[in-house]
C-alpha cells in the first residue's frame, strides 16, 4: 500500500516538473525560430547597414533594410510614454502608499487595476476616433496620428504596472526608517521625499523597467495611432513607426522565404533581445529590493 | 472519489479529441487573402450558403500575399488576390507541386481621394507621382490652399499598393513621410478627417466622406474602368490549386453568375463585361 502511494506521488511530481519545463521549452523554441529565420538576411546585407541604415524600403528594387528609423521610432514613443507615465505612476503610488485613507486606497487601487483590463485595440480605436482628431484640432497639426498620441495611450497602459509595483515597493520600506526620520524632527513630506522613496528606489526602478517592457512590445495601439511613417523622429508631433507596427503591417503580405520575410524576423530578433534585456534587468532589481526589505 | 475524478478527466480528454474528428466529415472551404476582394467574398458567401445549406465557407482577410502563401501551403482552398502572382510565388508553387489557376472575378479601379473640403478637382498622373515621391509638399503648389500635404499610403507589400506603385509611381520610391496604413478602410477614415490628406483606395470604398480626384481628366467610375479609359484599374483574382472542384467550383461559378456579379456591383466594384 505504501509502495503504491509512493509511486503515485513520484508520477505526479514528475508531471508537475515536466509542466514547469514547458515554459523553458517554449522560450528556447521561440528564440531558436526567431534567429533561424532572421539570420539568413545577413547573407544579403551586412550587420552594419542593417543596424544603421536610414531607409526601410523592403519591397523596392534593390531593397533597403535599414533598422534605424524603426528602432528609433520604438525608443521615441517609449520615451514619450515614460515621461508621462513615470511621474504620474510614482506619484499615484506615493499617494496610495503614504497618504490615502484605507477606504480611498482600496478604490484607487481598484480603479488603477481596471485600466489594465482595457484591451489595447480599444486604446487604439479611441486614439483614431477621439484622441487623434482632438489633438489635431487643439495643436493645429496636419494630422493627429503622431508619436504624442501614441505616447499618451501607451502611458495609460504603463501607469497601472508602474503604480502597483512602486506602491508595493514603498509599502515594504521598513517602518523603522520612517519612525527614525520623524524622531529626528522631519515633516511627512521630508520623510517621503528623502527617506521612503530613496529606500524604495530599486523597487521603483523595477516598476519603471517593467512598464517600459510593456510599452516596447505594444503593437496594436501604435499600429493604429502612431502614424506609420518610417522616418527618423525629431519631434513628438510627427508620425513615427515602431518595430512592432512594422511587423504587424507587413507580415501579412510578404512572400514566405523572401528577403523581406527574413528582414521582418531580424527586426523581431532585435525587439526580442531588447525586451529580454529589460525583463532580466527588472528581475535583477526586483531581487535586490526584495532582499533589502526583508 | 479520486478514481472517479480520474475517470472524468480521461473522459473529458477523449471527448475533446473525438468531437473535432467527427466534424471533419463536413469539409469547410477556406477563402483567404486580399482585403480588397474580401467584401465581395463575404457578401457572396452569405448568399451562397443560404442557397446551399450544406456548404460551409470560411472567409478571411490577411492580404493578397498571405492568401497566396496559404494556397501554396494547402491551408486554404481559394486565394483572393488583388494582384497577379509574383515570380517568386510562382517559383514556390513549382517547388511545392502546386499549380495555381487564376480566375478573374471582378474589375476594380483605384481612386485617389482627398478631403471633401479640398478645392483640387483633378490631377495628372505626373502630379500624383510628384506628390507621393515628396517633390510637391504643399497643396498651394497645385493651385490649392496653403496646407501641408499629408501622404497616406498602404504598407509596401499590399496588393493595392503594388498596383499604385506600378501605374503611378512607375518604380520611384514613395516618400518615407507617408503614413502606412493597414487597409483600404483605414485610409478612407484618415482622409475623411484630415484636411490636407491624400490617399488611394479601391473604388468600393468611395463614399460621401471622401472626394475622388479626376485623374488625367478621367473620372473614376464603373464605366471608365470597363471602357479602359481610367488609367488606374486592375482585375481582381481568385486563385485555386489546379482546376476548382466541388463546392469551391460552385462558389466561383456563383460569383460569375448574374446574381454574383450583382453582388460585385453592390459592393462597389465593377462586374465583368
Amino acid at each position: 500500500m505504501k509502495c503504491k502511494q509512493h509511486l503515485t506521488e513520484k508520477i505526479i511530481k514528475n508531471i508537475f516538473f515536466l509542466s514547469s519545463l514547458t515554459s523553458i521549452f517554449f522560450l528556447l523554441g521561440i528564440s531558436f525560430i526567431l534567429f533561424k529565420e532572421g539570420l539568413p538576411l545577413f547573407r544579403e546585407i551586412d550587420l552594419k547597414s542593417f543596424l544603421w541604415g536610414k531607409s526601410w524600403y523592403p519591397t523596392y528594387n534593390p531593397p533597403e533594410f535599414g533598422l534605424l528609423p524603426l528602432i528609433l521610432g520604438t525608443l521615441w514613443v517609449t520615451l514619450g510614454a515614460l515621461i508621462i507615465a513615470v511621474p504620474l505612476g510614482v506619484s499615484a503610488a506615493i499617494y496610495i502608499s503614504e497618504l490615502a485613507t484605507p477606504k480611498i486606497k482600496d478604490y484607487l487601487k481598484l480603479a488603477i487595476e481596471m485600466l489594465t483590463s482595457i484591451p489595447s485595440v480599444i486604446y487604439g480605436f479611441l486614439g483614431i476616433v477621439v484622441l487623434g482628431p482632438w489633438l489635431q484640432n487643439l495643436l493645429n497639426l496636419s494630422i493627429g496620428l503622431c508619436s504624442l498620441t501614441a505616447s499618451l495611450l501607451l502611458a495609460l497602459m504603463a501607469i497601472p504596472t508602474i503604480a502597483s509595483i512602486s506602491e508595493e515597493a514603498l509599502f515594504s520600506v521598513p517602518k523603522d526608517y520612517k519612525e527614525a526620520s520623524y524622531a529626528l524632527g522631519a515633516t511627512k513630506w521630508e520623510t517621503i521625499a528623502q527617506v521612503t522613496v530613496p529606500a524604495a528606489f530599486s523597487g521603483i526602478s523595477t516598476a519603471v523597467l517593467l512598464g517600459m517592457g510593456r510599452v516596447i512590445g505594444e503593437t496594436m495601439t501604435v499600429l493604429m495611432v502612431a502614424g506609420g511613417a518610417a522616418i527618423i523622429p525629431h519631434s513628438f508631433l510627427q508620425p513615427v513607426r515602431t518595430i512592432t507596427a512594422t511587423i504587424a503591417l507587413e507580415m501579412g503580405e510578404t512572400v514566405v522565404g523572401s528577403n523581406h520575410y527574413y528582414a521582418l524576423f531580424a527586426i523581431a530578433c532585435v525587439l526580442f533581445i531588447i525586451s529580454l534585456t529589460l525583463n532580466l534587468s527588472a528581475d535583477y532589481f526586483l531581487n535586490k529590493f526584495r532582499r533589502i526589505s526583508r | 472519489m479520486k478514481r472517479i475524478t480520474l475517470i472524468l478527466i480521461l473522459a473529458g480528454i477523449i471527448l475533446t479529441l473525438i468531437i473535432p474528428i467527427s466534424q471533419a466529415g463536413e469539409k469547410q472551404i477556406v477563402v483567404q487573402g486580399s482585403t480588397t476582394v474580401l467584401p465581395i467574398a463575404q457578401a457572396a458567401a452569405e448568399v451562397f450558403m443560404q442557397n446551399n445549406p450544406q456548404a460551409d465557407l470560411s472567409i478571411r482577410g490577411g492580404g493578397s500575399g498571405n492568401g497566396i502563401t496559404a494556397l501554396i501551403d494547402g491551408t486554404c482552398d481559394i486565394a483572393d488576390s488583388s494582384r497577379p502572382m509574383k515570380d517568386k510565388e510562382i517559383l514556390l508553387c513549382q517547388e511545392k507541386g502546386v499549380s495555381p489557376v487564376p480566375h478573374i472575378i471582378a474589375m476594380d479601379g483605384i481612386a485617389v481621394i482627398v478631403h471633401p473640403s479640398n478645392p483640387i478637382q483633378g490631377l495628372t498622373i505626373e502630379q500624383i507621382k510628384d506628390i507621393y515621391i515628396g517633390k510637391i509638399t504643399n497643396w498651394k503648389e497645385l493651385g490649392g490652399e496653403d496646407q501641408k500635404i499629408v501622404l497616406v499610403s498602404r504598407d509596401s507589400s499590399s496588393g493595392t499598393y503594388e498596383i499604385f506603385e506600378t501605374m503611378i509611381l512607375q518604380g520611384k520610391k514613395v516618400s518615407p513621410d507617408s503614413l502606412s496604413q493597414t487597409s483600404n478602410q483605414a485610409i478612407a477614415t484618415i482622409i475623411s478627417t484630415t484636411k490636407g490628406a491624400i490617399g488611394y483606395v479601391g473604388l468600393g470604398y468611395l463614399n460621401s466622406t471622401v472626394k475622388a480626384i479626376v485623374v488625367n481628366e478621367i473620372i473614376p467610375s464603373q464605366e471608365t474602368v470597363l471602357s479602359g479609359t481610367y488609367p488606374i484599374s486592375r482585375p481582381l483574382f481568385m486563385y485555386t490549386n489546379g482546376a476548382p472542384q466541388g463546392i469551391a467550383k460552385d462558389f466561383i461559378q456563383f460569383i460569375w453568375s448574374e446574381e454574383g456579379q450583382k453582388i460585385v456591383e453592390e459592393q462597389g466594384f465593377i462586374p465583368l463585361p
